[in-house]
């Protein structure tokens, strides 16, 4: 297995030279296709995300991008076709598990628990570190305590890093919208992912909110050492932050490259403006 | 003083106080009060476990159960049969004396709570995998088909109703089962544990992407809210020592149900209230018996259009005291909130970008 097939694939545009090389690609899917009834909504999709790397995928409306979350987050299970993480399997695993071995999301609208607290919506997320178990939280013991402590401390810290700290006893759907989405990828860093996936983060922001989101996420990728996969229609926030860019449309891969080499690729051009 | 020891000293100090109303106030002996309040009394305290325990599945985990006296009844027929096949000769090995008899008590209340959290399991299992509505219905026909078993196993009375179980009418036992119930409801609300429950109620696409295992936890939450049942099932078995499945039908799932709805889904001081409510209202309406679920039906027609949420919604008095515990944080985060307000005129540009992200999209959406 060379380290480069996925990129390499028969959908996929060569590949891009520096940027590719000997690293062995964090995710991977191997001619990964979903069928709902007649419809393929994804089809034969090669795609090899670097660890470390910015990832945008791309495409116009209906093209398949967040069906392909879907699928990399378990959500669905390809019909056909695999999908690989740190060279494990793991397509056909459940969301919960994909998560536990980490990976983690976003979602396009926005989905934090309404009833709960900033704070407790980002402690829900350590749910995977926990080592309280049922009968240490009935009975109150010191681990319990430890426990809860730990999370409270490490969510503070999180949220302090994005300037959310202020509002930790504030309903986390009562905060500006702006500041739910910041939130909600607090929430996603608090499982302590080493690959996350970003829903259309730029969906609903004006100009200058998607600056500072440009900003952000590269302070992430950065600051947490992460893995940034990200879905946008938006051309200005794709080009503006991932390093590698692929283009969906139909469910099939249509280009793959630098954002230099996609902004001038005539099949991309062709996608989003049609015929 | 750690945390641990003073817990411990609270739960002593609870127990003490439980028992001397027990033996002040509840003695028959003494008179205090009439047997006619002491039983409602009593009869809260019953309903107020199974209220509770059906609200950690209803009200904090959102899956729709209405069986819950399918399993109630299942904690109370199987602790009968306990106690009536076994419970004197447990007794008598141990002295026939009071420590005897609390020894048998205790074996049957963890009898009926574990055969009715196992009868939760075996419902559970398949019914929570699904999302959705299916726990409503495997719920409604589980109690169809416990009231049917129970009309028709003669070992247990059949129709007629199981009679000779042994008598315990105890304010301490009934009112140290309905706290115990509480404290175990609060302390798992109050936990990660609880935290996976209710974001499973608010978003499980999202609270599964977290992490969360939420088959799993369905179905903890189910068997133990079962098993508590089951145990509310347990004092009412040995409450009056007659047991007949009339008791256990749909309509009896149906009050409980009413209790954590009056109360507010969601809200453990809620369900109490609900239930103590629930209690009282019929004795209070005896002189209309015939009217009893006309008066419920619109009492809860009222409520849903005045307070959806219920009485006392989702409130919680004891998060209440740990926000105020954090109360100085929370100033200076106003302090911090105001000043923004204040400056929200001035055109800044280095804090435009910080605005704008502040700006509802709402808001944005308006002003086009």
């Amino acid at each position: 297995m060379t380290p480069d097939a996925g990129v390499t694939g028969a959908n996929a545009t060569p590949p891009v030279g520096a940027a590719t090389g000997i690293v062995e690609p964090i995710l991977k899917t191997d001619k990964c296709t979903i069928r709902f009834g007649g419809l393929v909504a994804v089809n034969e999709l090669d795609m090899a995300v670097l660890p470390g790397e910015i990832y945008g995928l791309i495409g116009p409306n209906g093209a398949g991008k967040t069906t392909i979350f879907n699928l990399l987050t378990g959500v669905y299970s390809p019909t056909s076709g695999t999908i690989e993480f740190e060279r494990k399997r793991v397509d056909g695993l459940r969301p919960y598990e994909i998560a536990a071995l980490g990976v983690s999301r976003t979602f396009q609208n926005i989905r934090l628990f309404p009833s709960m607290t900033v704070l407790e919506n980002v402690m829900t997320a350590c749910h995977i570190h926990t080592r309280q178990t049922l009968a240490d939280a009935v009975l109150r013991t010191p681990r319990y305590e430890r426990d809860e402590r730990e999370h409270e401390e490490f969510c503070l810290e999180l949220l302090e890093i994005f300037d959310l700290a202020r509002f930790r006893d504030e309903g986390g759907t009562s905060l500006p919208y702006g500041n739910q989405r910041r939130l909600e990828i607090v929430r996603a860093l608090a499982t302590r992912p080493r690959l996350l996936l970003l829903d259309e983060p730029a969906a609903g922001m004006n100009p200058s909110e998607q600056d500072d989101l440009l900003n952000l996420i590269r302070q992430i990728r950065d600051r947490f050492g992460l893995t940034i996969l990200l879905v946008e229609h938006n051309m200005k926030v794709v080009m503006g932050v991932c390093e590698r860019i692929q283009v969906v449309d139909y469910g099939k891969s249509i280009a793959l490259g630098l954002p230099d080499e996609i902004r001038n690729d005539p099949k991309v051009i062709e996608a989003y403006l049609g015929d | 003083m750690p945390r641990y020891a003073r817990n411990l000293l609270v739960a002593f100090l609870l127990l003490a106080v439980l028992y001397a109303l027990d033996y002040f106030v509840f003695d028959p002996g003494r008179r205090m009060i009439s047997p006619y309040v002491a039983r409602i009394v009593m009869l809260a305290g019953i309903n107020i476990t199974l209220a509770v325990s059906l609200n950690l599945i209803n009200g904090f985990t959102g899956q729709f159960s209405i069986g819950h006296a399918g399993f109630m009844a299942v904690g109370a027929y199987s602790s009968a049969y306990f106690s009536v096949t076994r419970g004197a000769s447990i007794a008598a090995s141990l002295g026939d004396g009071l420590i005897g008899w609390l020894v048998a008590l205790l074996i049957a209340t963890l009898i009926g709570a574990i055969v009715a959290g196992a009868a939760g399991f075996l419902v559970g299992v398949p019914s929570l995998r699904l999302k959705g509505d299916y726990l409503a219905i495997v719920t409604l026909g589980f109690g169809q088909i416990i009231v049917v078993l129970l009309n028709n196993i003669e070992a247990i009375g059949g129709a007629r109703g199981y009679s000779g179980i042994p008598i315990v009418k105890s304010f301490f036992w009934i009112f140290l089962v309905a706290i115990l119930t509480i404290v175990v409801v609060h302390n798992i609300v109050q936990s990660g544990f609880g935290r996976a429950l209710v974001s499973i109620r608010e978003d499980e696409l999202a609270s599964e992407a977290m992490g969360v295992n939420t088959t799993r936890y369905k179905v903890m939450a189910f068997v133990i809210s079962s098993a508590l049942a089951g145990a509310g099932g347990v004092l009412l078995a040995h409450f009056d020592g007659y047991l007949n499945p009339k008791s256990f039908e749909f309509i009896k799932s149906f009050e409980i149900l009413i209790m954590i709805i009056l109360g507010g889904l969601g809200s453990i001081i809620g369900s109490i209230i609900g239930a103590i409510v629930l209690t009282v209202l019929p004795e209070a309406l005896r002189g209309f018996a015939e009217y009893r679920m006309v008066i419920y039906s619109v009492l809860l027609i009222v409520l849903m259009i005045t307070r959806p949420q219920g009485l006392l919604g989702s409130l919680d008095p004891f998060k209440g005291w740990r926000a105020r515990r954090r109360v100085k944080t929370r100033t200076e985060a106003e302090e911090i909130t105001a000043e923004d307000t204040r400056d929200k005129d001035s055109v800044d540009k280095a804090t435009l970008g910080e605005r704008a992200n502040e700006t509802s999209l709402g808001e944005g959406d308006k002003r086009r």
